[in-house]
């Protein structure tokens, strides 16, 4: 913490993290004075509301392991992201770039099945799938709405055979990315969405998806981000789902001073299928966190979730896997599972599985493991002449490809194990 | 084969070895020279798979004494990895499973690996598919396995062929191979057995740690070595383990309480 402050920019707000808002916000405004937006009135209200909200502290338990000061070290201000090397646009893919104020549709033709919500419509449902999944009050959810500016809201219907590519990289720049998206899918719609946010230096990645599944919808939705060593991620996934729709999320996050990942999943009238996969890697002094929750509101639902974590340095990754299960979601089946890496003795690991079963007739798994690299499957690399140094990075890559290789096939290209290991040039 | 102007591969003289607290190993010396199939045998516990274990190096067992000299050097320096670059192999009891590491690229880098240990060129992923498609025939296995994970999901019998498969692939000096027949049935291991056949020649050796008679019916050893408390109690050729199929090990076990009674022979 002390070190975090000490590196605190010119704005003279470090010093009190409440100044830090304050600042950020007179720039936010600042920049919102320039046009009328359809994201006004909204940022206004998550402005008022940010004002009023005191800073996560270490405090109040859903941040009781993160600490926020590497955020509040950054420049408040709006970032604008310049555009940076990427690798090409596989066959399948259509990739809209984020930066935060331009519009990513602008020139580009979607395929059939997509299309933009604009207008009142707009209006009309931004912001309903936070509030079915309780989410519209989290200090990152406040944060991305008090300063986002624009929003990408795409309806999907019939199965869209194109890979979304949604992507951004805050680059080297100081100061904030806030990126808000919705997406409406029909029902029977299906899409593959890949979000790819990545970061070289001083900033934050802000960004709150909202998802609508109508019935019997898919939504296979990837994320990738490979972080910065002083960058920080804030990510909020909120999903609501109608019976018979199915939501697969892959994530994988790590090289973050600070990177969030909450997703937040409702099955409205139950009946419908999640599956959550995720890999979070903290090295250095870097924290990966990532709080999930999924709530029944009916019978019959399921939930796979696999939740990696590598800690190794004297990173810290928290998990809090929270499960409800109320009356009337009968014959729910839940499971999930949380598997932990520790690779030094200064690393900390921090995992929970938060289960409210109130029904009666359900079956809910849970577990959680922590462990170091097994001598013996060390040993039996070795044996093959492999150095020990590359046997452990074979286990590494071995443990997290387990999550990894479930990404879209539009992640390859952005090599996901090398840029999360910090292995590729930038 | 034995030929007795052959170079020495192995030569352990005097081992002791001990696993926490607990010597296992209480002096064995053996020699190894090229074109030589040896067997030991012994009753679990005897310590003949700890003997294996500290050849390859493995951190649990601590050596307490003697020496081994592999190719007139000190073996028992070299980190395990070295070991296996300077050919020796050990093919595992229980071949360990490795979630998410693919076996081809697993065998790859461990080939890769005994290539620069013998001052070959490495081999790019063309050339190794070729090498390890031919040396799959060796042990009759199904290409698939190549793209599963390190033994994953793999039958007794599929880990062992994937030990020999590795065999075939480093093409070792040494392979000691530590029960290798346990948890086959007959077809896979007359497999197994015949890739070890096919493997052994003129220039390397054979170490066969064994509990049954049944792999020497397939692999016939030019000598047979009988293990029993960390020792080597007797050994003999082939007829030897004929002898102890047919009497059992309770000879051993009169021999061995001779044996305690006057410690001062010992050694």
């Amino acid at each position: 913490m002390v070190a975090a402050s000490l590196s605190t920019p010119t704005a003279a707000a470090g010093a009190a993290p409440g100044s830090w808002i304050a600042a950020l916000l007179a720039n936010a405004t600042g920049v919102a004075s320039a046009g009328a937006d359809a994201l006004a009135p909204s940022r206004s209200r998550a402005a008022q509301a940010l004002a009023q909200t005191p800073l996560p502290s270490r405090r109040v338990e859903a941040w009781r392991f993160t600490d926020l000061a590497p955020l509040t070290a950054l420049s408040p201000t709006l970032l604008s992201p310049v555009p940076a090397a990427q690798p090409e646009v596989g066959a399948g893919s259509l990739r809209l770039n984020l930066d935060g104020h331009s519009d990513p549709l602008a020139g580009i033709s979607l395929p059939a099945g997509l299309e933009p919500i604009g207008g009142d419509e707009l209006n009309a449902t931004l912001g309903q799938v936070l509030a079915a999944t309780g989410s519209a009050e989290l200090w990152p959810v406040l944060l991305n709405g008090a300063t986002a500016r624009n929003v990408l809201a795409l309806r999907v219907r019939g199965p869209v055979a194109t890979t979304l590519e949604l992507v951004s990289d805050a680059g080297d720049g100081e100061g904030i990315l806030p990126l808000r998206l919705l997406l409406v899918l029909e029902p029977e719609a299906s899409l593959e969405v890949l979000q790819v946010h990545r970061s070289g230096g001083a900033n934050l990645t802000s960004f709150v998806l909202e998802a609508r599944l109508g019935e019997g919808a898919e939504l296979r939705h990837g994320l990738l981000a490979p972080g910065a060593e002083t960058g920080c991620l804030l990510a909020t996934v909120a999903v609501e789902q109608a019976t018979g729709s199915r939501y697969s999320g892959v994530s994988a996050h790590g090289g973050w001073a600070l990177g969030r990942l909450e997703p937040r999943l409702v099955q409205r009238e139950g009946a419908a299928h999640s599956a959550l996969k995720a890999l979070q890697l903290a090295d250095g002094r870097q924290i990966s966190d990532t709080h999930s929750q999924m709530v029944f509101e009916g019978p019959d639902g399921r939930l796979e979730q696999l939740h990696k974590a590598v800690a190794d340095g004297q990173g810290r990754s928290v998990f809090n896997g929270a499960v409800q299960v109320p009356r009337a979601a009968q014959r729910t089946d839940a499971a999930q599972l949380s598997r932990n890496l520790l690779l030094s003795d200064r690393a900390r690991i921090d995992t929970k599985p938060e289960l409210e079963i109130v029904a009666d007739d359900v079956r809910c798994a849970h577990g959680a493991t922590v462990s170091r690299l097994e001598q013996d499957e060390l040993f039996y690399l070795q044996s093959r002449g492999i150095a020990a140094d590359q046997a452990a990075r074979l286990l590494l890559r071995g443990f997290c490809e387990e999550v990894l290789q479930e990404l879209p096939e539009a992640a390859r290209p952005w090599q996901p194990l090398a840029s999360l290991l910090g292995e590729q040039g930038r | 084969m034995i030929r007795p102007d052959a170079p020495v591969l192995l030569e352990i003289r005097d081992l002791t070895a001990r696993v926490e607290d607990q010597p296992i190993l209480k002096g064995v010396s053996l020699t190894i020279r090229a074109g030589e199939i040896h067997a030991v045998m012994g009753r679990n516990g005897s310590g003949k798979s700890t003997l294996s274990k500290v050849l390859a190096g493995h951190p649990a067992y601590t050596v307490t004494g003697g020496t081994v000299l592999y190719k007139g050097e000190d073996l028992l320096s070299l980190e395990p990895e070295l070991r296996a670059r300077a050919g020796l192999f050990l093919g595992f009891q229980y071949p360990v499973e490795i979630p998410g590491v693919s076996n081809l690229e697993f065998l790859r880098v461990a080939t890769n690996a005994r290539r620069a240990g013998k001052g070959e060129e490495e081999l790019d992923t063309f050339a190794f598919e070729d090498l390890v498609r031919e040396r799959l025939q060796v042990v009759q296995m199904d290409p698939a396995f190549l793209e599963r994970s390190v033994n994953e999901g793999f039958s007794g019998g599929e880990k062992k062929r994937n030990e020999i498969l590795q065999m075939a692939l480093l093409d070792p000096l040494v392979a000691v191979l530590d029960e290798t027949d346990s948890g086959l049935d007959i077809d896979a291991l007359r497999i197994v057995a015949g890739g070890v056949n096919h493997l052994a020649g003129p220039d390397n050796a054979t170490l066969l740690i064994t509990h049954y008679q049944r792999l020497l019916d397939v692999i016939t050893p030019d000598y047979v070595h009988v293990m029993a408390a960390g020792r080597i109690l007797r050994t003999g050729g082939k007829e030897l383990a004929l002898e102890l199929e047919e009497r059992g090990y309770d000879w051993v076990d009169a021999e061995l309480a001779a044996l305690e009674r006057t410690p001062a022979e010992v050694g």
